[in-house]
């Protein structure tokens, strides 16, 4: 059979091309051309090569943002692996159990950013919130205001709380997608629990675990809302982590050079990272 | 190795049963000796998985006792009980190689490295699987992968019984002969006693000595594949065993004679008294011939299958498949059939009547 050739198909695709182009194309375009000039406002540009991108990797601020942010999504990722894995693990597999279970974890997700934020702010306050009074009154000194170990605490807690059921979720699903036949088989062949763990469930729920680990390191890596409520970045920049930084460089000091250079070696490392994730995670799959 | 016994076995997935087709399993009793073949042979959804997994012990029954070699196992799990089982798709450890996957079952039983390696070798070798044994699992195809469930089931010298749950479902037709005769090879060489689940009666017959043939959680017949075929015990067994299945055809039972399209068919039987709500005739397709005078029929269709020809017939009872050979003169229109006497069986209430 002949293909026709019919130009008229592209009509169909413009919708699509002019919506892309608005909310995506066109955005990174602007911040591309902006990092690469100077600009004093009333659109009075002035052109400044690759001077920002060098000033932001060799500055001091971007170093350390960059390495909070680094060191809260690692501590994130080992608590909430772990964790997500094992509570799907220990959740009921039918009766009542069951939507109880699924309904009380998908809570925290249904919850507005900024509303969890300002909930862990109020909940976290060392005088009246309930967590940060009964801390105090047990006998630590806990401030998450002032002190930046309790502020990382309360952030980390926080985010715990409002995203490991992310991964409860995603595992559970994994889990429940294992044919009873392995589990039949697993007892036949005399293995532990560690063993089924370890042999079957592990293995069986390597893509859910991809996409979970993909999730939360993109949006740990990219937090922004729920830190700007809680802590603002502080006690002084014990915080400030990289899209706060950003933020802060942009719209606060109304740098748009620099904070334009910032923000494409941020897009640059997030999509490294995912692929570098990516592409380890999925090493054994062109094979089956 | 072990002889199987059941006794009395019912199973139901309800917690509370209010009439028959509430179980899944009814009143099971079978006596199965020490390293034979077996297959247990019906419809999905006839019980046969979970009379399999009840003997492996995945399942504990409702009522009833398992018995090997007279001790009751009812109450032990399968590893207490070392049997071997393989499901109806390929079960494997895709994070092992596949040495490691057969090795597995060994090492959880504490086996010594040099034990393990022999064992495995030499299963892998039967199931010609050593050329692969450095490879990960997960890499093999559909057969190959079947062929480790099939190895991590054998590969333990010391198992009661062997149990296959459609083993030969995804593989393909022409390595489902390969590996039907490989498992038959293996039976006679290390002489285990196995049970062998399917709904294919082809694989049933050709790999047991024994089959049972099971239909709504019932055994309606055991028997030699020969016994299944010539003399179905019931109407189901007639029906699914063989192809095309038995004829199965409403009649009268007339002062002790049956009674068929207004004639009467001599008979193998002397038929007491009793009353039947319906009393049928089963007579196999390969045993009806055309002749000149009998039961008038009209032929409908006539299939040409290769080997031979299936013809539909039909009489005011209903319809009469009869098989020929190829070479056979069939007549047009109208014809007359003649029943083999030896072959010719009733049936009261679908059970066979002697």
């Amino acid at each position: 059979m002949n293909k026709t050739l019919n130009q008229k198909a592209w009509f169909f695709v413009i919708p699509v091309f002019v919506l892309v182009a608005f909310n995506a194309v066109v955005p990174l375009m602007t911040v591309v051309n902006y990092s690469f000039q100077e600009t004093f406002g009333s659109n009075v540009f002035a052109w400044e090569g690759t001077r920002w991108f060098k000033e932001i990797l060799h500055s001091e601020r971007f170093h350390a943002s960059l390495g909070r942010q680094f060191i809260f999504t690692f501590i994130i990722l080992l608590i909430q692996l772990p964790l997500g894995i094992g509570i799907a693990l220990t959740m009921p597999k039918k009766g009542w159990g069951v939507p109880v279970c699924l309904i009380l974890m998908s809570m925290p997700l249904l919850i507005p950013w900024n509303v969890v934020g300002a909930m862990w702010n109020i909940f976290a306050l060392p005088e009246i919130g309930f967590l940060g009074n009964t801390l105090n009154s047990i006998g630590f000194d806990y401030n998450f205001t002032q002190q930046s170990g309790d502020a990382w605490f309360t952030t980390i807690l926080m985010d715990v709380w409002h995203w490991t059921s992310l991964v409860v979720l995603l595992s559970y699903a994994g889990l429940n997608s294992i044919q009873p036949a392995y589990y039949q088989a697993a007892e036949i062949d005399g293995a532990s629990r560690w063993d089924i763990f370890r042999y079957i469930e592990i293995p069986k729920m390597k893509k859910v675990l991809t996409l979970a680990i993909l999730l939360r390191f993109m949006d740990s890596f990219m937090i922004y809302t729920e830190p700007f409520v809680l802590t603002g970045g502080g006690p002084g920049n014990a915080t400030n982590f990289l899209s706060l930084d950003l933020v802060k460089m942009a719209l606060g000091q109304f740098d748009l050079g620099p904070a334009a250079a910032m923000s494409l070696i941020y897009f640059l490392i997030v999509l490294l990272v995912c692929w570098i994730f990516y592409s380890i995670m999925m090493k054994d799959e062109g094979r089956v | 190795m072990a002889k199987v016994t059941l006794k009395d076995l019912s199973h139901s997935y309800l917690e509370k049963q209010n009439s028959d087709i509430d179980w899944a399993l009814r009143g099971i009793n079978i006596d199965w000796k020490d390293g034979g073949a077996y297959a247990l042979l019906g419809p999905s959804g006839c019980g046969k998985t979970t009379l399999l997994n009840i003997i492996s012990g995945l399942l504990k029954p409702t009522k009833g006792e398992i018995l090997f070699d007279d001790n009751d196992v009812t109450k032990l799990n399968p590893v207490e009980r070392d049997i071997a089982q393989i499901f109806q798709f390929p079960v494997i450890y895709d994070t092992m190689t596949v040495y490691d996957n057969l090795a597995f079952p060994l090492k959880n039983r504490g086996l010594s490295e040099k034990e393990i390696d022999t064992k495995v070798r030499e299963i892998g070798e039967m199931l010609e699987l050593t050329s692969t044994f450095k490879n990960k699992a997960s890499g093999l195809t559909a057969d190959g992968k079947q062929k480790i469930s099939l190895g991590r089931g054998l590969v333990r010298s010391d198992v009661n019984v062997i149990m296959f749950d459609e083993p030969l479902t995804v593989i393909d037709p022409h390595l489902k002969w390969v590996l039907r005769s490989k498992l038959k090879e293996l039976h006679q060489k290390i002489n285990r006693t196995m049970i062998y689940v399917t709904h294919d009666q082809i694989e049933a017959l050709t790999f047991a000595d024994q089959v049972v043939v099971m239909h709504e959680g019932q055994i309606v017949q055991t028997g030699t594949p020969v016994e299944l075929f010539e003399k179905p015990k019931h109407t189901f067994v007639g029906h699914f065993i063989g192809s095309p299945g038995m004829n199965i055809l409403p009649c009268e039972i007339k002062n002790g004679q049956i009674n068929f399209e207004g004639k009467i068919l001599p008979s193998n039987t002397s038929i007491k008294k009793k009353n039947f709500s319906k009393t049928q005739i089963g007579i196999r397709p390969e045993f009806i011939n055309f002749s000149n005078e009998g039961i008038p029929v009209k032929i409908k269709r006539i299939s040409d299958t290769g080997r031979h020809k299936i013809i539909e017939t039909e009489c005011s009872s209903g319809s009469i498949k009869v098989l020929a050979k190829a070479s056979a003169q069939i007549p047009s229109g109208s014809a007359h059939l003649t029943f083999d006497q030896k072959y010719t069986y009733l049936y009261g209430d679908n059970w066979i009547i002697e």
